[in-house]
């Protein structure tokens, strides 16, 4: 399936735009979109932490994926 | 402001001239807002659900901000000031930890994400 990865902050400097397109297997869980995104952009691994949220809400690294899910990369927050 | 309302306690963050002795020229706040504001929502039903608070208000603006401006405002009322003062603490404490709004520094020479390396 093909899904749109929305970026936040430096993961919009790392991806070089506000978001990304991947093809993931239909099971396709967090986990698996962050293997691939660290190979594909190894800045990523520079990062102190970075969160995925799907949408609108924190994820877990074996919560399953949708083609419709709203998916961004949450890098280290610094608001306030 | 209400008659049961004993106290409100307010933060209003501003922008600092400098950072670790660097200075800061002004700061840019991004955020993820459908996200920011379910996150925000979340920490002020925590923060009722903590303490015996009347209001809650959490503000926070985004796009670049000169020194001395304001990007966010937490005010929180209730009967007596304990609530008040440790709610509004928790407020921005948590904001700082959950809420998805990025601030980058730009300085004379460059520009920062904060906290984005470790």
């Amino acid at each position: 399936m093909k899904i749109k990865i929305l970026a936040f902050g430096i993961a919009k400097d790392i991806f070089g735009g506000p978001s990304v397109s991947l093809e993931l297997t239909n099971d396709a869980t967090v986990y698996n979109l962050q293997y691939l995104l660290e190979h594909q952009y190894p800045r990523l691994k520079q990062l102190a932490s970075y969160m995925v949220a799907v949408n609108n809400e924190y994820a877990l690294p074996g919560d399953n994926l949708h083609e419709r899910d709203e998916i961004a990369i949450i890098p280290p927050v610094s608001g306030g | 402001m209400s008659p049961e309302s004993g106290g409100i306690d307010v933060f209003i963050g501003t922008v600092r001239n400098a950072t670790k002795g660097k200075k800061v020229i002004k700061l840019e706040f991004e955020a993820y807002e459908p996200m920011a504001i379910a996150e925000m929502e979340k920490i002020a039903k925590q923060a009722f659900e903590k303490w015996p608070v009347q209001r809650v208000l959490i503000h926070h603006r985004t796009g670049v901000l000169e020194v001395g401006e304001v990007p966010v405002v937490i005010a929180v009322s209730a009967a007596h000031r304990a609530a008040a003062f440790d709610a509004c603490r928790y407020i921005i404490d948590t904001l700082k930890q959950t809420v998805p709004i990025w601030k980058k520094e730009i300085f004379e020479d460059g520009e920062v994400w904060v906290a984005a390396h470790p």
